[in-house]
């Protein structure tokens, strides 16, 4: 039974998400990596690391979502499994591919319970459907924050495939945050602010303390429709979900939309000026006050316990 | 230009829902059921660019029971001028979903269809991705901005590292994201007017498409409990609770 995952890469890299999709499914088979990039030398070297990978396959071109399916359905013929993350190039790919051939994916997996059954959260995350895939291929993504990465230390052959990987569509512009914080989406520690915060120089109290963490800095929607935070810092049902060993959420109510996107936290610290807030009774650990006090005693007394990451 | 909108009525956004103790789905009997939200940002979009002068018309199509009228009619409302209801009570996998929908396009070839990103009842973020297949067309999802351009659109997508613009030639399809747009409230006159705006229903059967499901779904069940949390007095508390939990980090 085998397995081909596409790569995820940022700026010529490969992301973190791909080592815990390759550490989820490699139960299910041999498991090939794909990776499609304009320059994929870097990161199908990083891939070739990955514990459980025997081979990396090369393309050179684009990840927009017709020319990956063309690219894909041609190599689908040789795998039980076509897997990538549940990020945005898995979504905007996976079903365009699934659909093409003739397939139901099953999408943003949160459990392998074995070969061909899943369970993928539903309404927000407020209920998990389990789900038995008997046909003959199966097309899926994976919610990478869900699994753990595979361990490093293998050397698996690279091969590059000649096929190239055109559009459509053209890509015309990148808008990126330029942050050296960690990926949100599969961080160990995520600070998040809420609209509380008022505005976007107030939100860098959020970024002082992530800093201080080591932590990714995630925000809600409405913090992100005022302006106060970019988009691709959203954590929610609509936005990242996230899955960190522990995850501060400051001056955030806990609206479900929101809710669903941090459920699989390991340990919820809340601060808030509302007790009855969601989000506080939720928490392992909340402290009640005004943020704007709160935060920077917290992080020089943070400094004091000679905390560092 | 045409522009199709493909709409889907859930579970209301706000309602908490509650999934069944025997295991068999989630209470919809007596739930206030809406507009996917997702799918009032296409609609608004769609009536935007007709109002632009980018559409003489949008229509509207929706899949589901006969009850399913009603967010047809807000989209009318909304200012989309034709609607079209493919009916059935059978509840229809994505695949099933786009399928039907590729029937639509064929017969009313529209150079834009319009769609939620994301259903808010099964999350799937599947449709549009699927039509753009089964139709053969470029696809530009989670839009937070259209603009048409000369023969083509340009669309700005919400990505995991930001944002990126695609420009696609027509005919294309486009999913909505969020931050796209404000959905309109209609005006009564505007839901009066809705009513006499053309809605033709139609039986699904009547497509000729395999609806059969693909998946078996064992079993909805309720996500696991968290266990409820203490209050602490003091930052003092808080960092020495912070401060604990990340020594005893695994180092990934």
């Amino acid at each position: 039974m085998s397995v081909l995952v596409l790569a995820d890469h940022d700026r010529g890299a490969l992301s973190p998400a791909t080592a815990r999709v390759v550490g989820a499914v490699s139960e299910l088979g041999p498991v090939d990596v794909l990776v499609v990039a304009d320059d994929p030398s870097a990161i199908a070297q990083s891939a070739s690391t990955l514990s459980g990978v025997a081979k990396v396959l090369t393309a050179k071109g684009s990840s927009l979502a017709d020319g990956l399916e063309t690219l894909l359905s041609t190599l689908t013929v040789r795998y039980h499994y076509v897997v990538a993350s549940a990020g945005s190039v898995g979504k905007d790919v996976m079903p365009r591919l699934a659909a093409k051939l003739d397939l139901m994916p099953v999408t943003d997996i949160i459990a392998i319970r074995g070969p061909n059954s899943f369970d993928r959260p539903i309404y927000a995350g407020n209920a998990i459907q389990t789900v038995t895939d008997n046909q003959l291929r199966h097309v899926l993504t994976i919610r990478a924050s869900a699994f753990r990465p595979a361990a490093s230390g293998n050397a698996a052959p690279i091969e590059a495939l000649d096929n190239p990987v055109a559009s459509a569509a053209n890509l015309i512009a990148t808008h990126r945050t330029e942050s050296d914080t960690p990926d949100l989406a599969t961080a160990q520690i995520v600070v998040g602010g809420g609209v509380a915060l008022g505005s976007a120089e107030n939100f860098q109290l959020i970024e002082k303390l992530a800093k201080k963490l080591g932590a990714a800095i995630g925000a809600t929607r409405a913090a992100v429709d005022a302006g106060y935070a970019p988009n691709d810092w959203q954590v929610g049902q609509t936005g990242k979900i996230i899955a960190p060993d522990l995850y501060i959420a400051i001056g955030i109510s806990g609206a479900l939309q929101h809710l669903a996107g941090i459920q699989g936290a390991k340990k919820i610290v809340a601060i808030n000026t509302d007790p009855e807030a969601p989000l506080v009774k939720l928490a392992d650990v909340a402290l009640i006050g005004d943020l704007f006090e709160i935060i920077p005693q917290l992080i020089a007394e943070l400094d004091r316990l000679g905390l560092k990451r | 230009m045409k522009i199709l909108v493909a709409i889907k009525r859930v579970v209301d956004h706000n309602v908490r829902i509650r999934v069944r103790p025997d295991g068999t789905g989630v209470e919809t009997s007596g739930v206030r059921l809406s507009m996917n939200p997702f799918c009032k940002h296409a609609v608004e979009a769609a009536v935007q660019l007709s109002e632009a002068g980018h559409g003489d018309e949008v229509v509207v199509v929706s899949i589901g029971p006969k009850t399913a009228n009603d967010v047809i009619l807000t989209a009318l409302a909304m200012g989309a001028h034709r609607g079209i209801l493919i009916e059935t009570d059978a509840a229809l996998e994505t695949l099933a979903i786009a399928k039907l929908l590729a029937k639509v396009v064929a017969e009313e070839n529209p150079d834009i269809v319009l769609l939620g990103k994301q259903a808010v009842d099964d999350d799937s973020n599947h449709v549009g991705q699927m039509l753009a297949a089964l139709t053969n067309r470029p696809q530009a999802t989670f839009a937070s901005e259209i603009k048409v351009v000369g023969q083509g659109v340009e669309v700005t997508r919400e990505v995991d590292s930001g944002r990126e613009t695609l420009s696609l030639p027509l005919p294309a399809i486009v999913t909505a994201d969020l931050r796209l747009n404000t959905p309109r409230n209609a005006a009564l006159p505007m839901v009066m007017k809705a009513r006499s705006k053309p809605l033709a229903a139609r039986p699904a059967a009547e497509f000729g498409v395999d609806l059969a499901p693909r998946l078996v779904v064992e079993k909805i069940s309720p996500p696991p409990e968290r266990v409820a949390g203490k209050t602490v007095d003091s930052v003092a508390e808080l960092a020495a609770f912070i401060a604990a939990d990340v020594s005893n980090m695994e180092a990934l």
